[in-house]
């Protein structure tokens, strides 16, 4: 029996069009835009100038705070400008704009395919690495990797969780990387064991990749201390909590960090990065996209660098942008949609999904009839219609009291509204006014 | 280029839909009308079609004409509502009182409160248990089960199980016969096994869940049982009060009713006991025979109490 | 007969009873307050707009009588004449401050700048502003979602279905200043009404680059300074790449208005210019503030 997360959740469709296909490295952009504010939290600051000459793999963007992350070049060639571009959102932000030229490299990173088992550096050393070579999280929500692993005095990880979920339908980045650098991903993880000072990881899999759970368990089995966790299909269990809960069945408790339940989750895609970042050097400057859709020829798997122009990969993989709807940067339940096609790659692009013109639109909002589906399907156990009312009344006290700071965003509500209704919006209206009312508090 | 849409997350949505679920309730209740016919003759369709006709047609016109919004007939509410409320009539009951029961049901019932999703009460309910005070004599002589051929107005009439287990007379129908729906009663409530597959639809598409029917069985059958084993000869057996009158109706397709029940599981295992409870008193000790649609109206009544003081179970939730 | 009687003594007796109850519970649980309270009541405009600071109406009235300084309390919706009596009632003088209006700083019209996408999503500007930077290129221009219409208590605020943008009824805006504060992009200001009702400001809050915000909307303030140099009397800053003029020492001589390359200076209320000046070509004179 499979385990998983005990309240709500819902099935969408999987949709995973580009399982079968492997990853292919895409085609260096000709102008790469690497955006400074790539994680959540303060964004870098520019340490390259107008026509400086640039390597992959060099230091473009300084940490800015310890809740920020360094940025790299990803190509070779020459800074044209440090100016605002558009992000996904149509918002502008610092960007460092770098004309390619050739492909060369630091020598300090070691670019070859050779496997490095050996672990040589020390716990402090390795959070050191992961902090220099800027990685996040690279389910999406690009929190700074470095921040996660550094355990707060006082309380103690029990155990590493590995996210190779991928609840999100269409997306199947990680799961072609979980398939294709199994190997490297394993040695990645018990860095990360190391690093946090924990005997015991999971790797958590639903149970729609057979392919990657056999594979992973295979090579799990010389190794101590590493489970491979089959789980059962249900969004959202690539949530954090609920990941942990699923694995563990431990609840984070509300407002609290996984931390407060003695653990540390990061995805495969992170994992894999820091097995780059502590054994070969490579700092954060490619990631694996999916580019799938009704409109795409041929959805497929990219290694991208960081700063491709998101137009040239839908090219690559013969997305039809004219017969597009909406184009989304991410999965259809916690994506975005892109407000422009002028934003590029960053380090939380898991994917980018292009719906047709009949997807696109939402169907029309009908009256509430308070069948409660929405109550049974919040994976926190929140009361989203409930949460809608007040928000559109404005009763932000009301929508405090009823925890709607726990709202983890996931959809599941509006996803099972037979109604169709926008309860998600409203939800996330009183959160973010919530969020500042609290915040205005505690000042 | 056309230009994208920009909307937030999540892009995708389930199949389900407000038409969908009301369709698969009415679905539901296709084998008990079935049954109905079958037993009850012409009279029972007539009921039916002039009580769904009715209901439509003055939801049609209130919204027109009254509130002045765009008619909403599509999604299959009233046409549940005038079902239903057909299903808790007498197959004899003459074409005027049932439009006057759907103008009730519809108008004060559900229009007044706002329309779909903002009434308090079950609309068909409502109306049914205005008729039963307007009409008592016509909304109680039942019509015996006389097979298809049953005249419409001129059935033979007699009483139901349950005035025979409250009054002690007559010979109680078998079990058996209870279970298919031989006997006298309302047009829809009569065969249990009809309504136990619509539940089992129901159950299957995922329109309802168990607990709100399941509850309600189990707290009949355990209060009457209790009362049973104190005193055989004045309380009747627990089977024959599940499988006797509307409880099976009223368990599995009114007191489920999307709108005036409440929002979370616990909150509908508190509703569904009361309704039990409620029931099996005024069953064994009220003055009236039945007790299942007074039961749902006053448990309806207590659903946004349930609603502000019963919640879900959270995740992570510090107590 | 005796049945009638014997109801009409019950209830009477029943209602005499209960009357001395409420008699004696009303006396007993009488909360005092200020009738002062009640009276400034009376004369401010009951709508609870908040604009004061206070929880309604009734909140700014016991505010006013607990004072003992009144000069910092004033309900923006009342006339002066309001205020004075206020004052009479409470024996204070009242300083009179100058009329305001609320004028929203954006002319991002349907025509002026071009949509790029199409939103889907609830209607509300606090919302979308979190969602994304708008339907344009533009990511500081009206949304023109109503949050501002929704939130003005007076009906004085409306959505000008043409342009897309909102438009304040001079007539009926009190300067409460809710719909400052409900617009999420902050656009709208409240600035002095003027003399007869002629207002000079910059309808644009765009700080990206010249070039930037002349490309996403013709009317934009692209920050070029020209109408500072103008400006006999110092009264117009360049900051962020906008053009904002103070309206505490503007003249109203509207050379400004002439000089500004886009159009982005609006004047209100001014007779129409002479047709001898060369700047005449194409500077419509904005009716909507």
């Amino acid at each position: 029996m499979f385990k998983t997360f005990k309240i709500g959740g819902v099935h969408p469709e999987a949709n995973k069009l580009s399982a079968a296909n492997a990853i292919v490295s895409a085609q260096l952009p000709k102008t790469a835009i690497i955006s400074l504010a790539q994680h959540i939290g303060a964004p870098a600051n520019a340490v390259v100038q107008k026509g400086d000459k640039v390597k992959v793999g060099q230091l473009i963007g300084e940490a800015n705070g310890f809740v920020s992350a360094n940025i790299h070049s990803s190509v070779s060639g020459t800074v044209s400008k440090v100016d605002l571009a558009v992000d996904v959102a149509g918002f502008k932000k610092p960007a460092v704009f770098i004309d390619v030229e050739g492909d060369e490299w630091l020598e300090t990173i070691d670019r070859t395919d050779t496997l490095v088992e050996e672990i040589k550096d020390d716990a402090k050393t390795i959070v050191g690495k992961i902090k220099d070579a800027g990685i996040v999280g690279m389910g999406g929500a690009t929190f700074p990797a470095h921040v996660k692993l550094a355990i707060p005095e006082g309380k103690k990880a029990d155990f590493l969780i590995i996210n190779g979920v991928e609840c999100e339908p269409y997306l199947t980045a990680d799961h072609r990387l979980m398939l294709e650098k199994s190997r490297e991903l394993i040695v990645g993880v018990k860095i990360l064991m190391k690093a946090i000072g924990v005997e015991k990881a999971y790797i958590g899999i639903e149970a729609n990749k057979p392919d990657a759970i056999s594979k992973l368990t295979e090579l799990c089995q010389k190794e101590q201390g590493i489970e491979v966790v089959p789980l059962k299909l249900k969004y959202p269990q690539g949530g954090e909590k609920q990941l942990i809960n699923a694995v563990s069945g431990r609840e984070v408790p509300s407002g609290k960090l996984p931390i407060d339940a003695g653990a540390v989750v990061q995805n495969v895609g992170t994992a894999f990065a820091v097995y780059e970042a502590v054994q070969k050097n490579k700092p954060l400057i490619e990631r694996i996209v999916t580019v799938t859709g009704d409109t795409v020829a041929t959805p497929s798997n990219f290694r991208a660098r960081i700063g491709t122009p998101v137009a040239e990969l839908i090219a690559a993989a013969g997305g039809d942008v004219e017969k597009s709807g909406k184009i989304i940067s991410g999965g259809p339940m916690m994506g975005k949609a892109m407000a422009n096609l002028e934003s590029t790659v960053t380090k939380g692009t898991s994917g980018i999904l292009m719906l047709n013109e009949e997807k696109a639109m939402r169907p029309e909002a009908g009256p509430c009839i308070r069948c409660a589906k929405c109550v049974d399907a919040c994976p926190m156990g929140l009361e989203p219609y409930l949460l809608m009312q007040y928000s559109q009344r404005q009763m932000w006290a009301e929508d405090e009291a009823n925890h709607i700071m726990d709202c983890i965003e996931c959809g599941c509500c509006i996803f099972s509204c037979p109604a169709k209704r926008p309860i998600l919006d409203y939800v996330r209206l009183g959160k973010n006014t919530v969020g500042k009312i609290i915040r205005s508090r505690k000042q | 280029m056309g230009q994208l849409v920009v909307s937030p997350s999540p892009h995708t949505r389930s199949s389900v839909s407000t038409p969908s679920l009301m369709y698969g309730v009415i679905a539901a209740l296709l084998p008990a009308l079935a049954v109905s016919i079958y037993y009850f003759g012409i009279g029972s369709l007539i009921v039916t079609l002039t009580s769904v006709a009715s209901c439509v047609l003055f939801e049609y016109l209130i919204q027109k004409f009254l509130l002045k919004q765009q008619p909403t007939l599509s999604d299959g509410s009233a046409i549940l509502t005038g079902l239903l409320l057909a299903f808790n009539l007498p197959s004899n009951l003459p074409i005027g009182i049932i439009i006057v029961g759907a103008a009730f049901a519809i108008g004060v019932g559900k229009m007044a409160f706002g329309g779909l999703g903002q009434n308090l009460f079950n609309p068909a309910l409502a109306g049914r248990v205005f008729l039963l005070i307007s009409f008592p004599v016509q909304m109680t002589t039942w019509p015996v089960p006389k097979g298809f051929g049953t005249n419409y107005i001129d059935a033979e009439t007699g009483a139901t199980a349950l005035n025979m287990l409250k009054n002690h007379f007559g010979t109680l129908p078998g079990n058996t016969e209870m279970l298919l729906g031989q006997m006298g009663g309302s047009l829809g409530e009569v065969s249990a096994i009809a309504l136990l597959i619509g539940f089992a639809f129901l159950l299957f598409r995922r329109i309802i869940t168990w607990h709100i029917p399941v509850t309600i069985f189990a707290t009949v059958f355990v209060f009457q049982g209790i009362l049973y084993l104190a005193d055989p000869v004045q309380f009747a057996s627990p089977v024959a009060h599940l499988l006797a009158g509307g409880l099976m109706l009223g368990a599995i397709f009114m007191a489920t009713d999307y709108v005036t029940s409440p929002m979370s599981i616990c909150g509908k295992v508190v509703y569904a006991i009361g309704i039990g409870v409620i029931t099996v008193v005024i069953r064994n000790f009220g003055s009236f025979p039945e007790g299942m649609s007074f039961a749902i109206l006053i448990m309806n009544a207590v659903t946004p109490l349930i609603n502000t003081y019963i919640k879900p179970k959270r995740f992570g939730e510090v107590k | 007969m005796e049945i009638v009687l014997y109801s009409v003594i019950a209830l009477g007796l029943l209602g005499l009873v209960l009357a001395a109850v409420l008699y004696v519970v009303a006396q007993k649980f009488k909360v005092q307050e200020d009738p002062r309270i009640d009276e400034i009541v009376a004369l401010l405009p009951g709508a609870n707009c908040g604009g004061c600071g206070y929880p309604g109406c009734r909140g700014l009235a016991s505010a006013f009588v607990s004072a003992t300084d009144i000069s910092g309390l004033k309900c923006p919706a009342s006339s002066a004449e309001t205020m004075k009596k206020i004052g009479a009632i409470l024996g204070q003088e009242v300083v009179e401050s100058e009329p305001k209006i609320a004028v929203v700083r954006c002319n991002g019209s349907c025509q002026n700048r071009p949509k790029v996408n199409r939103y889907d999503g609830a209607q509300s500007c606090a919302f979308a502003a979190t969602l994304f930077a708008g339907d344009t290129n533009c990511s500081f221009g009206c949304l023109g979602h109503g949050d501002c219409v929704a939130a003005c208590r007076f009906d004085a605020i409306s959505i000008n279905p043409e342009t897309g943008l909102p438009v304040v009824d001079e007539s009926k805006c009190v300067a409460c200043g809710a719909c400052v504060k409900a617009c999420p992009k902050g656009i709208i200001e409240l600035r002095n009404r003027g003399k007869k009702d002629r207002r000079l400001f910059v309808s644009c809050v765009n700080k990206d680059k010249g070039a930037v915000a002349r490309k996403a909307c013709t009317a934009a303030c692209i920050g070029c300074g020209k109408c500072t140099k103008v400006c006999a009397f110092d009264a117009i800053t360049v900051e962020n790449n906008v053009a904002y003029i103070d309206f505490e020492k503007c003249k109203m001589c509207r050379k400004c208005a002439a000089e500004c390359p886009t159009g982005a200076i609006h004047e209100v209320n001014f007779p129409p210019r002479p047709p001898k000046a060369e700047a005449t070509e194409e500077k419509p004179v904005q009716t909507n503030a």
